[in-house]
């Protein structure tokens, strides 16, 4: 348990940081119309691609054959879903753009 | 030392580009530009992770030939993914790219398990710091849930695997929830050593995420989805924590946030809560024998008829359900409009929360098909309309006009705030064929007196009525 504790005191600014973003992400959220919730969606769907950042940490220190495959699969599959999500985001919101001429 | 300043600086603009992004993409007018800000933000921190990043031993990235080969093949596969997918199987793709997220973070786990393994070489029980070692257990679960169920969301949806509801199922999840989380403790506090934990967790882990999913009924895939979404982004944040990581962790939990509010939204919408529409089986089929049972008659209608009913009205008002997106009708439906607006006939679409298949699915099929955003009302705005309304004409929707909402507390659907079409002067309605909607249950709209079945092919019918409103 000490280690816990020892966790947390080690991190606080990191778990004030996520407290903060909790609201943050509520606040951002909260008044937008029902019309752009699935945009919304895809969009942040697009965003927490980001966890390829780390899929590119472990590919980049990789040095035996299980990390360096699992590590390329997961470059792969992150790149998914963050180019995947934007494109897909971007080709949904074309669409709302298109009849505004 | 410059270059990690440098890094520094770019995962802070990367962040708040998250931040930013998500703000614009609340708005119609900005959505684009913060769907853009988002994804170059992000370009930011992947490049500068790649050239600027240390690890603890103060070197740079290696393999760089392999994170590029990745890069691109994901790049390549994602973009002809992501162009080439109708707009009525979106919430398919959306749920798909989450599942490649999910599986992403539950992979960085397992090579982060197998490192510390490897330095300690015990098979048993690796001697981890716990704070670690909770990121790690909690990333693979979570990522390895969020991919299980993100990618039998993907097959319900795409109707390639049907509803199922195995007998004592709820009991069997909450049971399967409390091996997982009991075998997690075990291994992160070193109570009892279990060999190989994390890929027992892996294996468990993925069944629970199929099993979570597989009673969940078609109507509240949207909501699962959503759901699922938030939790790739929490366990994008613990890749944030295990590698002290700002902008992973921003966007990790921002996302997963948002999208928490955002399905509780979606259950606001359906008046249901979210334990409700987790362990409800709603469109199970449960609960189906118990709805009261419906007499009436069907009363057809002929297209001609149909047409000079409309032609002569002053008010119609369109309901459009998924319905119309299978058979691709936007555009003839569109076209309907703009010939009946010729006539003086004031058109409006009705389009409810949780038509199509996601929030705002429907109007992003509309606005494709050029409708102008201003007749797309929303349920509060035009239900009070209803009554002043000559023509409704519901096409291929079913449970949002089901009636059964509001006067059947025995209905799976009850509660659910609809559309009140019954209150205009004549309903027709555009089926297929009498088979009940997507949560399956009866429809006492369909034998109403003041409504007319106009059976057939939406796609078609719709464009037979557009021919005969320019003969009559």
């Amino acid at each position: 348990m000490d280690q816990v504790l020892e966790f947390i005191s080690l991190h606080q600014n990191m778990i004030y940081l996520v407290a903060l973003m909790i609201f943050l992400g509520i606040e951002l959220i909260e008044k937008v119309p029902s019309v752009l919730h699935t945009p919304l969606m895809s969009g942040a769907n697009a965003i927490h691609g980001v966890v390829i950042i780390g899929a590119i940490i472990i590919m980049g220190q990789a040095d035996d054959i299980f990390a360096k495959i699992l590590g390329f699969i997961a470059v792969i599959l992150g790149t998914l879903n963050v180019v995947g999500g934007f494109v897909v985001t971007d080709r949904m919101l074309d669409m709302f753009k298109k009849k505004k001429k | 030392m410059i270059q990690q300043y440098i890094l520094d600086i770019i995962y802070i603009v990367g962040a708040f580009s998250f931040i930013f992004g998500i703000k614009l993409l609340g708005k119609p007018e900005s959505a684009k530009k913060g769907n853009f800000i988002a994804a170059v933000g992000m370009a930011l921190a992947v490049f500068g992770t790649i050239f600027l990043y240390k690890g603890e031993n103060e070197m740079h990235l290696k393999n760089l030939e392999w994170i590029f080969g990745g890069l691109i093949i994901g790049s390549v596969i994602g973009t002809m993914m992501a162009k080439r997918v109708q707009m009525t199987q979106m919430p398919q793709m959306v749920s798909f790219f989450n599942g490649m997220g999910g599986a992403c973070a539950a992979l960085i786990s397992l090579v982060e398990y197998h490192h510390v393994m490897a330095v300690d070489s015990i098979d048993v029980m690796p001697v981890m710091e716990t704070g670690k070692a909770i990121v790690i257990y909690l990333g693979l679960i979570i990522g390895s849930i969020s991919f299980a169920g993100s990618m039998l969301a993907y097959l319900k949806l795409d109707e390639k695997i049907k509803d199922k509801v195995l007998p004592f199922q709820q009991v069997f999840n909450i049971g399967l929830m409390v091996v997982i989380l009991g075998i997690a403790a075990c291994s992160i506090f070193g109570w009892v050593a279990i060999p190989n934990s994390l890929y027992i967790l892996l294996a468990i882990s993925l069944l629970y995420g199929v099993l979570f999913v597989m009673p969940i009924g078609g109507a509240d895939m949207p909501v699962v989805i959503s759901l699922l979404n938030s939790f790739t982004g929490v366990a994008a944040a613990f890749g944030g924590f295990l590698y002290d990581n700002k902008v992973m962790l921003f966007g990790g939990i921002l996302v997963g946030s948002a999208g928490t509010l955002l399905t509780v939204l979606m259950c606001k919408a359906m008046n249901r809560s979210l334990v409700n529409v987790l362990i409800g089986n709603f469109g199970g089929g449960a609960k189906k024998g118990e709805a009261r049972a419906i007499t009436g008659t069907i009363k057809e209608i002929t297209k001609t008829d149909a047409a000079s009913l409309m032609k002569y009205s002053k008010k119609v008002v369109i309901v459009p359900g998924y319905g119309l997106a299978v058979a691709q009708a936007q555009h003839i439906c569109h076209e309907l409009e703009q010939q009946l607006e010729a006539n003086d006939v004031e058109v409006k679409y009705a389009i409810h929360p949780v038509a199509g298949r996601m929030p705002g699915h429907m109007n992003v099929l509309l606005a494709e098909s050029n409708v102008a955003y201003e007749k797309l009302m929303e349920m509060d705005e035009i239900n009070p309309e209803f009554k002043s309304t000559d023509v409704v004409l519901v096409v291929g929707a079913n449970d949002v006009v089901n009636p059964a909402a509001k006067n059947d507390p025995a209905s799976p659907i009850y509660g659910m705030p609809i559309l009140n079409v019954e209150e205009a002067t004549t309903i027709i309605v555009m089926k297929r064929s009498m088979k009940a909607g997507y949560a399956g249950i009866e429809n006492e709209l369909f034998y109403n007196n003041k409504t007319r079945m106009l059976f057939g092919d939406a796609k078609k019918s719709l464009t037979e009525l557009v021919a005969e409103l320019k003969n009559v």
